[in-house]
């Protein structure tokens, strides 16, 4: 049974994102505030794209996940503002993309490098990738297309 | 019916109509990558249209949510624009209409960011991430194949003739827009329309497209009097509900 707000957080960095299982729900940035209020949780979560599918699964996964561990009266809640932005992905959660073979957001638009060979020798295919938050690259060298995650 | 639920469902209806039409693709592009492009730009504005006729149905109160906005309505209670309604046609015209759209949305977002209602700035904030990415995509496509081969040029430019008497509702206020206006919940839609023009005519000048001289426009998807192709659209998009009412997965 959990019992605090660390232990909570503990619990939701086991949770899977459901479209990227190589990262979990908090290095995703999505999990904006955990509260207990006696014997009440709140979980505010917040939507990376509007129109994302993922969306209502990351919530009944929360769900699930805490109930395992016990927690019997939650309260989940949806955060627009401020909108979410790749900036809160964390640094393990981008190490994580990256070994996953998707190249991490940058501030320039574009990957670093090639999450395959690292070959800084790049090219876009298409902005619009295989879920909403990825664009289609390709690497030059070792000739591999790869996803890079969007910056929004 | 208040002017902030008019005023939300026309901007939740014509994302939603909108998404309905681009994703009429699914399957059919004419190469994978503006498949896999339109489904998702198709899925981002299904998001914002959520977003919008959710609010809708919050302000309304009656206890309705998004989903019975969207498949409970008929044609005479939807209040998007005319333009987004109008049939695919083409790839060309598909993607025209949807730079006409995407340069009026994106302004209108960046407006809407700053509205005074938190609830309707939340969502602009959130939706205009995603809407920069349409607007450089549509615009980008627009030059490529105004200025590309004989046959794309002739396309685009007949598009671009095709649509332009539907932009024009974009812009014209009725009284709705201007009591939102008024207590600064939108923006005064005749505003947007300089910056438009000036970014569209950049489009048009790279594309090689003449923008037609006409300003006539036709009016009546923001009060409900709609072409006889939404209801076709309806009928695809409703069916589920219609047949079995109350279905859910």
């Amino acid at each position: 049974m959990v019992a605090t707000a660390a232990e909570v957080w503990a619990v939701l960095a086991t949770v899977p994102d459901p479209e990227i299982p190589a990262i979990s729900l908090v290095d995703l940035g999505v999990i904006r505030a955990v509260e207990w209020q006696n014997d009440l949780l709140t979980v505010t979560l917040t939507p990376t794209y509007s129109g994302c599918p993922a969306t209502r699964v990351i919530a009944m996964d929360v769900e699930v996940a805490l109930r395992d561990h016990g927690v019997q009266n939650l309260k989940l809640e949806t955060q627009l503002a401020p909108p979410w932005t790749t900036d809160w992905i964390s640094d393990a959660g981008r190490a994580k993309l990256e070994a996953y073979g998707i190249a991490p957001p940058q501030p320039a638009g574009g990957p670093a490098h090639c999450p395959l060979c690292k070959s800084q020798a790049v090219e876009r295919i298409s902005q619009f990738g295989s879920t909403p938050c990825k664009a289609q690259w390709r690497c030059q060298t070792c000739l591999e297309p790869f996803d890079y995650f969007k910056c929004i | 019916m208040t002017a902030l639920f008019e005023g939300l469902l026309r901007l939740g209806d014509t994302t939603l109509i909108l998404s309905h039409r681009v994703s009429e693709w699914c399957g059919h592009a004419p190469a994978l990558e503006e498949d896999i492009a339109l489904a998702n730009t198709a899925l981002d504005l299904i998001g914002q249209a959520q977003m919008w006729l959710g609010l809708a149905a919050e302000v309304e109160g009656a206890g309705r949510s998004a989903d019975d906005l969207a498949y409970l309505r008929d044609v005479w209670e939807f209040r998007n624009f005319l333009l987004v309604e109008r049939p695919n046609v083409d790839f060309g015209h598909t993607i025209m209409r949807q730079c006409l759209f995407d340069q009026w949305n994106g302004l209108m977002l960046n407006h809407l960011s700053g509205s005074t209602d938190d609830r309707i700035a939340a969502i602009a904030q959130k939706a205009a991430k995603e809407a920069a990415y349409h607007t450089e995509r549509s615009a980008d496509l627009v030059i490529a194949l105004g200025d590309g081969t004989k046959e794309s040029h002739a396309r685009m430019q007949s598009a671009l003739d095709a649509f332009w008497p539907y932009v024009g509702e974009m812009f014209t206020a009725d009284p709705v827009d201007t009591e939102l206006a008024r207590d600064g919940v939108f923006p005064d839609l005749a505003s947007l329309r300089a910056p438009w023009d000036a970014r569209i005519n950049e489009i048009f000048a790279s594309a090689t497209l003449h923008k037609p001289d006409s300003a006539f426009a036709h009016q009546g998807g923001k009060s409900g009097k709609h072409t006889e192709h939404l209801g076709h659209l309806l009928t695809t998009m409703q069916w589920l509900q219609r047949a079995y009412p109350g279905a859910t997965w």
